[in-house]
């Protein structure tokens, strides 16, 4: 059980975390959402105890992160947005190493980690600095786990990995919840965002909606279309330009517009965008997503 | 433990590093304990002979006959003699004027000029002297020849040199280069050890698990210590292989007295390392620092020559008392009451590195 309260902090005047509350129940897979610079490795490094927030306070099972530092380190398990093992120790080197360190064996809890070591298991002699993307981040994941942690802490653990990588390192953090971890991540990445059980939307240090993707999902009130046309480039600003709209923003090959009219119809759309001179104008209701519902509400605060 | 034995595992990981531990000390004392001799031989010296006496050529064969001098350069003109000198042929020029011979036998003041070329002032010096004391034996020499009574016998003065009789160079170097060495081991290799882990971000991770701050510094020193300690080792059987440099000392108190200096340059590295963000800034840092504190030991000048504010400098130079105490053991075969001063300062650097270290290395903002 992990409650975030109030945590604000400052680097200089820039404000990384402003007001930051949130809860993670016991054996929850949490997502934190946001772009870069949004403030997600600010508050992971509150939360791990390697930073002391200006103000608010995290418990992680009623410890004090900052007053019982020392034995919040030995129930996380962290695994940072940049490969930090020893390149030149093996991958078995590393796990040992990583083991011994937190006091305990590798057998002991290999089985937690089966799932995920076994891919690298092949390369046990390998040094960790010669393996490729994909197998550096379960290897990563591995020495996080080695010593059954009861809170995992994974800062974009899928930034920089191919796409059947990302696919598996969830299957395998799946496989962890089952096992009864706690895991908090954070992704830039929204399509992740739906394999969370909850997840938390973060920008510019402001945490929104704290719910389940499928709430958060069903929540939204606007209606969004994907609209195409021949001028594809300056196609956002026009949409901008109509009444009602909220936002209007690329998305893969078409630009969503999200109204805030919810009588709004593609074709009235369509009508005034072939008045704005637009040609091959193509309007359509789309179901919402996890992406548009973090631009309205990340809209919605401003 | 298991930190220490990563940090092994590591350096004898390293292709690079643990040969440069090992063929970097051989290296540095098969070479430099020969190559950076201050001793002074085949000064190349001109001589403009214009009296063409037996006086002059007297003088010319003593000179022609020390070893510090090659007299294999004749000028018929001062001006001659000036441009050789330029031109950087020769070290020494002497010019012996017309009507030497005559003024002495005259019993007249008599005089020679001497040009030395002054680029490097010792050598100049050395020059300078030698030649003095050459001419005026021959001169002496020739002025007791001819005078008719016997001359009296003067005061004689003989000369011993002590700890060092046969004034070998190799014994004064050996021991200064051997502190350069342990010197550089323990403050770069150990800045750079810690600031690798910064670099490839690891020390996030190692301080997110239960490891503590005095185990983690710990563990970066030990291995250097130990390593260090293995270098004076080697070092000390090449001197003795090769130089047979004198062991007058207690080898025990030269290894007691090492590791503690070792400690303190840990904790300097240490230090420096808690500055640096990455190993450039750690390797300039350091650059910087040992260079003034090497050139300014004495290991290559005596500090007695040094400007007072330079002599006060060199009291807070640990390098400056180390480099005492491993000739001193040496040469001197001095006991450890003998060093208790350098020893002392010794032991304040290592308390003062190690804790200002400590307290610098925050695993928590």
């Amino acid at each position: 059980m992990i409650k975030v309260r109030n945590i604000c902090k400052s680097f200089g005047a820039v404000r990384a975390l402003n007001d930051v509350s949130f809860e993670v129940r016991e054996n929850e897979l949490f997502g934190l959402i946001g772009p870069d610079g949004a403030g997600k490795s600010t508050l992971f490094h509150i939360l791990i105890s390697l930073m002391k927030p200006d103000s608010g306070d995290v418990a992680l099972w009623g410890l004090d992160s900052v007053r019982d530092y020392r034995a919040i380190r030995k129930i996380i398990g962290y695994m940072p947005g940049k490969f930090s093992l020893y390149e030149d120790l093996t991958v078995e080197e590393n796990l040992q190493f990583f083991a011994s360190v937190f006091g305990v064996r590798v057998e002991e809890n290999y089985r937690l980690i089966e799932d995920v070591y076994r891919h690298i298991a092949p390369f046990g002699k390998r040094p960790a600095g010669k393996l490729s993307g994909g197998m550096k981040q379960k290897l990563a994941l591995s020495c996080a786990l080695i010593h059954k942690p009861r809170l995992l802490v994974l800062d974009e653990p899928t930034t920089g990995v191919d796409a059947v990588s990302r696919k598996e390192f969830w299957d395998n953090l799946k496989t962890v919840r089952q096992a009864g971890v706690t895991a908090i991540v954070a992704t830039p990445y929204m399509d992740e965002a739906a394999l969370c059980d909850r997840i938390a939307f973060i920008n510019n240090g402001h945490i929104f909606s704290v719910d389940t993707p499928q709430n958060i999902v069903k929540r939204t009130t606007q209606r969004i279309f994907a609209v195409r046309a021949a001028n594809m480039r300056t196609l956002p600003a026009l949409c901008r330009s109509l009444p009602g709209v909220m936002a209007a923003y690329s998305f893969g090959d078409a630009v969503h517009l999200a109204m805030n009219r919810h009588d709004a119809e593609a074709g009235e759309i369509r009508q005034q965008l072939i008045c704005l001179a637009c040609e091959k104008v193509e309007v359509k209701t789309v179901a919402p997503i996890i992406e548009d519902c973090f631009i309205i509400t990340v809209k919605n605060q401003k | 433990m298991t930190l220490v034995r990563k940090e092994f595992l590591q350096i004898f990981r390293n292709r690079i590093m643990l040969p440069l531990l090992f063929v970097v000390p051989t290296v540095m004392l098969l070479i430099l304990v020969n190559a950076a001799t201050m001793e002074m031989r085949d000064r190349k010296v001109l001589i403009c002979d214009n009296d063409l006496s037996p006086t002059s050529r007297r003088i010319c064969g003593a000179i022609s006959a020390s070893t510090f001098f090659d007299a294999g350069r004749v000028a018929f003109s001062a001006h001659e003699a000036i441009a050789s000198i330029e031109k950087g042929e020769s070290d020494v020029a002497l010019i012996i004027h017309k009507g030497l011979e005559n003024d002495l036998m005259s019993q007249q003041p008599a005089a020679v000029q001497l040009i030395v070329n002054a680029v490097n002032s010792q050598q100049a010096q050395l020059s300078y002297a030698y030649m003095t004391q050459l001419i005026n034996r021959a001169v002496g020499d020739i002025l007791l020849e001819n005078a008719a009574p016997a001359p009296q016998e003067s005061i004689r003065t003989s000369v011993s040199f002590w700890y060092n009789p046969t004034l070998n160079y190799r014994f004064f170097m050996l021991p200064g280069i051997l502190t350069i060495l342990i010197t550089v081991i323990g403050t770069v290799l150990s800045a750079m050890n810690v600031v690798r882990e910064k670099e490839t971000g690891t020390i996030e991770q190692i301080n997110v698990t239960p490891v503590g701050k005095f185990a983690f510094i710990a563990s970066k020193l030990l291995p250097f210590w130990l390593i260090g300690l293995v270098e004076l080792a080697l070092g000390l059987a090449l001197g003795r292989l090769f130089y047979n440099v004198p062991m007058e000392g207690s080898i025990t108190l030269i290894f007691g007295m090492s590791a503690t200096y070792l400690t303190g340059l840990l904790g300097l590295g240490l230090f420096v390392s808690t500055f640096a963000q990455t190993m450039q800034q750690a390797t300039f840092i350091n650059f910087f620092f040992l260079l003034i504190c090497i050139l300014m030991s004495g290991i290559f000048t005596s500090t007695d020559n040094m400007p007072a504010w330079g002599k006060a400098l060199n009291t807070i130079n640990p390098v400056y008392y180390f480099i005492d105490i491993m000739r001193c053991i040496m040469l001197k075969g001095a006991t450890f009451v003998d060093l208790t001063p350098q020893f002392r300062a010794i032991c304040i650097f290592a308390a003062a590195s190690v804790s200002l270290s400590v307290l610098n290395y925050r695993k928590r903002n």
